[in-house]
């Protein structure tokens, strides 16, 4: 019972990390066959695994329709949309468009429903861009203030009010357009510090996935016993 | 006008003239001029066939392309050029056409391959061929039939008015077990696992030194903040599913906090926008629970799936903060356009907040909006730094020595590039700094 629950999952891990690591210095069509076997592998556990989803979603929404806390009505509107989903996208077998050309009922929803409702959230991000960057820019101490400066400086640089202004201001007596100086900012310091936090992040990543594949971490099947 | 004043124009023309033309003008009637000073002319070396022309497979790759290469001919130049044609059928055709450059281009020195796996020389003239691109296969059937196939190239150089065909050549490409370019990647990646492990195995034996990470000490606050109010601590894994290392990470900083919140006896939420990590999340945090002496406390609801769509997955647990109020969330992982739509809702509702992500795009939202944030590899250290488990601090000493190198690697660079352009040893420099680069 260990030996499938501990030692087994161990060995798997070991050697599918370890092939896979090697796969990348092995141009070979066998190598690149093997990786492809293995995201088929991935995709068919995938499937399988939204089941466990599903039951996860049903179990979490039918207690709540049971318990009746306070917004119960949301469960029964995700089951009355889980529904609706699942029957028009049978009753159009699963496509948008239908052979004759005619937007099947699938396609609208998806259309009509679906779309402007990711929009709507989408669009949210302006209005919180805003108030984030309202808390954001009060002058509290000297790294706020540099960010609000930057900050300005692309707001002006963005926008051609700024553009204007800015040439009224200083015309040709400075060496450097508006445009120059937060170029210059994204691709010296800005760039700079993105690929510093990148070098960072891709040795965590392989000390991480050599602590995983050494055995050596093994919370994640549920502790070290 | 007189025939001497003539004469005595075009000769005082010439004498102003610049050398090349008074080369083209000295020269008879009827004769082609050179079209540069510099260069010799094509016209005085006549086009033909190419010489020493070989066809190969290329080297480190999966059998995919052909390496045709042949001696750079005295009338190179950039009126002259090179057509190069494939056939998989015959030595005699059909051909396709798998490359036409100028014939004072594409020499072996500019395929970018490393000193240590390709002779970079400028007397050969060397082009790889994708033999799917050029045949213009893009079915199963044709690219498997192109597989074994020999496949014949011949080199027709032209200047516009004639030309000269080469005799074909064949090869047979092959896929090759090890791709030698990559050489250097192997032994730095070899030699980082080295030291990581190395450091693990020291940290059994002695105390290693951990700098202090402010985001992940406030952990503990923000748990006390949230039992001391009676508000559920919200922990979110990302949008990536388990097989990404940083929803790993994440996962792994999920069991330390488990821990804590099942000594306070906190309620804890984990919204999950995968199924997998949803399932590998409810081991780590049942785990966690036993571990902490709680397993009575651990409820199957912890961690529940909400849907796999983005937006979706964000209004609802945007719903979820607005109803519930919790009093601490953790965003760990990697985000995408959700970060802010997220971490603003979180500050609306008066949460502590604490974000760690190696989404470079994304940290100036979690910034802005959350009390702490841990900036890319902080996210992979998180788990030892909380677990103070002295095997997993060894990779940290292992991931700072690795930062060290790469920073020393850097500096060394600079001053090497910086010293090569002053004293005129670019070429040795750029030759050098061959060893850091990606093939």
């Amino acid at each position: 019972m260990v030996f499938a629950k501990k030692t087994l999952p161990l060995i798997v891990c070991f050697v599918m990390g370890t092939l896979v690591a090697i796969q990348y210095y092995v141009p070979h069509r066998l190598s690149q066959s093997f990786i492809e076997e293995l995201s088929h592998w991935e995709i068919i556990i995938a499937a399988f695994a939204f089941f466990l989803g599903l039951v996860s979603v049903m179990q979490v929404h039918i207690g709540k329709l049971r318990r009746r806390p306070p917004g119960w009505g949301f469960s029964l509107f995700l089951f009355a949309g889980i529904i609706i989903g699942v029957a028009t996208g049978f009753i159009s077998r699963g496509k948008q468009i239908s052979e004759t050309g005619a937007m099947t009922p699938f396609g609208w929803m998806y259309n009509n429903m679906l779309n402007p409702l990711q929009g709507t959230m989408f669009c949210l991000l302006g209005f919180y861009i805003v108030s984030a960057a309202y808390r954001a820019f009060k002058v509290r101490s000297k790294e706020a203030a540099v960010l609000l400066m930057v900050a300005v400086l692309f707001i002006f640089a963005r926008v051609p009010l700024g553009q204007y202004l800015w040439e009224s201001v200083w015309g040709s007596t400075l060496p450097w357009q508006l445009h120059q100086i937060v170029e210059w900012i994204m691709n010296t310091p800005a760039k700079a510090a993105g690929r510093g936090i990148l070098i960072g992040v891709s040795l965590g990543a392989v000390a991480t996935s050599v602590k995983i594949i050494a055995g050596i971490e093994r919370q994640y099947m549920g502790g070290k016993d | 006008m007189k025939a001497s004043t003539l004469f005595s124009i075009t000769m005082a023309a010439l004498l102003l003239a610049p050398p090349a033309a008074r080369a083209a003008a000295a020269k008879p009637a009827g004769k082609a001029a050179p079209t540069a000073a510099a260069k010799p002319a094509p016209a005085a070396s006549a086009l033909s066939a190419v010489q020493g022309l070989a066809a190969d497979d290329m080297p480190y790759d999966a059998g995919s392309e052909v390496l045709i290469s042949w001696k750079a001919m005295p009338y190179d130049a950039p009126a002259v050029k090179y057509t190069v044609h494939l056939s998989s059928i015959s030595r005699d055709g059909p051909w396709a056409q798998g490359a036409v450059f100028p014939s004072d281009t594409k020499y072996r020195a500019d395929i970018d391959l490393p000193f240590w796996a390709w002779k970079k020389t400028k007397d050969r003239h060397a082009v790889a061929l994708n033999l799917e691109t050029a045949f213009g296969v893009d079915d199963e059937v044709g690219k498997k039939r192109l597989r074994g196939s020999v496949i014949y190239a011949k080199v027709v150089a032209s200047d516009g008015t004639s030309e000269a065909a080469s005799p074909a050549v064949s090869a047979l490409a092959t896929s090759d077990w090890f791709s030698l370019p990559k050489l250097n990647n192997f032994v730095f990646t070899l030699l980082f696992c080295c030291i990581v492990l190395w450091f693990i195995s020291n940290a059994r034996k002695k105390d290693l030194f951990m700098r202090r990470i402010p985001g992940l000490d406030a952990v503990e606050d923000a748990i006390g903040r949230a039992t001391e109010m009676g508000r559920p601590i919200y922990f979110l894994t990302g949008r990536l599913d388990i097989d990404s290392i940083s929803t790993i990470a994440s996962s792994l900083i999920l069991g330390e906090i488990a821990k804590r919140i099942a000594q306070y006896d906190t309620q804890l939420k984990v919204p999950h926008t995968y199924a997998m990590t949803m399932a590998v999340c409810q081991e780590i945090t049942k785990q966690a629970y036993s571990e902490a002496g709680r397993p009575d406390a651990y409820r199957e609801d912890i961690n529940f799936f909400i849907t796999e769509d983005q937006f979706a997955y964000t209004a609802a647990v945007n719903g979820m903060m607005v109803r519930e109020k919790p009093a601490a969330c953790f965003y760990m992982g990697y985000y995408y356009a959700e970060s802010l739509l997220l971490t603003e809702v979180g500050a609306s509702v008066g949460a502590i907040q604490i974000a760690g992500s190696d989404a470079e795009h994304q940290l100036p939202f979690f910034f802005i909006t959350c009390d702490y944030t841990l900036i890319g590899e902080e996210l992979y250290a998180a788990g030892a730094y909380l677990s103070r488990d002295p095997v997993l601090v060894g990779t940290l000493r292992g991931q700072d020595t690795g930062k060290a190198f790469v920073m020393l690697a850097i500096f060394a660079g600079v001053i090497l590039a910086t010293c090569g352009v002053l004293f005129g040893f670019e070429h040795g420099v750029q030759t050098f700094l061959e060893v850091f680069k990606s093939y």
